[in-house]
């Protein structure tokens, strides 16, 4: 009998840290805990281009990650993205002319929104929308438009 | 015509055997309701063959996550992009590593063993003798077995991925220095649940059924000798791992493809 329990006790222990195995994977590893916490408030922004954002990616302050993207939506009347970003709502002071930019980690990593705060002394609240943007910078056009302005300088010479 | 003649026999012999294989396998899944009556039986299937087999998982993922770490790093740091060593190893764990090496293991550790009880309980007439008290051998000896494998594959699947991401942030992070921050946040930016991690999931059932579903049939279908039953471990476990290989290809092309 007491075999036997013990052979139960492991079998349970077994089947709960496969469980658990499987929670660390959804929780940990995969982004599945980003649906989780939405809790924060939203701020959005609208900008012309936004590159390789993807919803989940970090919105920042001076490099210390402050939120994240929430949602990324296209404005059929401005022609522009309009991103929405959830903030942590411990970083409740940010001044309303606060100004959003969109930039690279490193030469080919992951795009980020980086905010630089303002001197206004009314703070950001859920639903409002930030009216200076910076847009993505494209590699590609950066490129196109240093080819193309070396052509035109070789053929005015 | 001698040549060709052998080739039709071992062709028919094989047709024979799978079809032996899949009567055997429906015959397994009828004896599930029967099982759940008498979940003790299956109980002590799981502990012997996922509990047990929990040592050589957790270790072989462990090393397998760090060496991916190490490996990994090296690639990566040309690009300066080792901050992605998070997603590569997590992404390669969990898509292919966990349920492939699991299973390979698993059919080492616990289909060997299988086969070699069942065709043992075979060369030894104990399971006639069970028929001869009119208890089904199927439903009383095979089908806890069977159903057991099916159980623990994924978990001890689960189990190898998470321990792997383990070794692979003790590789990075610990000896090489990676920003922890970094593998983690990219790592659960790029890693989908359903995607990846369901799709790993069901690849590690799929292989579970697969491999203990071969283990159980070689063992019950097994030459009566010594050495009948040492062939069947062999096959069980050649057929077993190649099946895995072969299955996993397959899955990835239809989870994967279109992506």
């Amino acid at each position: 009998m007491q075999n036997t329990r013990l052979i139960e006790t492991m079998v349970g222990a077994f089947v709960v840290a496969g469980i658990a195995a499987l929670f660390m994977l959804a929780m940990k590893v995969s982004n599945l805990n980003a649906f989780a916490n939405v809790d924060g408030y939203e701020v959005s922004a609208q900008f012309e281009n936004i590159g390789g954002l993807k919803v989940l990616s970090a919105v920042s302050v001076g490099g210390v990650r402050i939120g994240r993207v929430s949602a990324i939506d296209f404005d059929q009347e401005d022609y522009e993205a309009v991103v929405t970003m959830t903030i942590d709502p411990k970083y409740d002071r940010l001044p309303t002319d606060t100004s959003a930019s969109i930039f690279t980690s490193g030469l080919l990593g992951e795009q980020y929104i980086g905010f630089e705060p303002g001197g206004e002394e009314l703070f950001l609240k859920d639903g409002d929308q930030i009216t200076l943007t910076q847009s993505a910078m494209v590699l590609e056009q950066i490129i196109g438009q240093f080819i193309f302005s070396k052509a035109s300088e070789g053929a005015s010479e | 015509m001698n040549a060709l003649q052998q080739l039709g026999h071992n062709a028919l012999v094989a047709l024979q055997r799978l079809g032996r294989a899949s009567l055997f396998l429906w015959a397994l899944l009828m004896g599930l309701p029967s099982l759940l009556l008498r979940l003790p039986l299956l109980i002590q299937q799981v502990f012997s063959v996922g509990v047990l087999s929990l040592v050589i998982v957790v270790v072989a993922g462990l090393f397998v996550g760090m060496v991916l770490g190490l490996q990994g790093y090296y690639t990566l740091v040309d690009f300066g992009a080792e901050e992605s060593l998070g997603v590569m190893v997590a992404l390669s764990l969990v898509r292919e590593l966990g349920p492939v090496v699991a299973a390979l293991l698993f059919a080492g550790r616990a289909g060997s063993a299988l086969t070699a009880e069942i065709g043992l309980m075979k060369a030894t007439e104990q399971l006639s003798g069970m028929e001869m008290m009119a208890v089904d051998p199927l439903k009383r000896v095979i089908a806890p077995r069977f159903f057991a494998g099916v159980l623990s594959m994924p978990l001890l699947a689960a189990i190898f991925s998470a321990v792997g991401v383990m070794g692979g942030y003790i590789a990075g992070v610990g000896l090489l220095g990676v920003d922890a921050g970094a593998f983690w946040s990219q790592m659960q930016a790029r890693v989908d649940f359903y995607e990846d991690i369901m799709n790993g999931v069901i690849k590690s059932i799929a292989f579970g059924i697969v491999v203990t579903w071969i283990a159980v049939f070689e063992g019950y279908d097994a030459v009566p000798t010594s050495e009948g039953v040492s062939r069947a471990t062999t096959r069980t476990v050649v057929y077993a791992s190649l099946a895995v290989l072969g299955l996993d290809f397959v899955l990835t092309a239809l989870m994967f493809g279109e992506v």
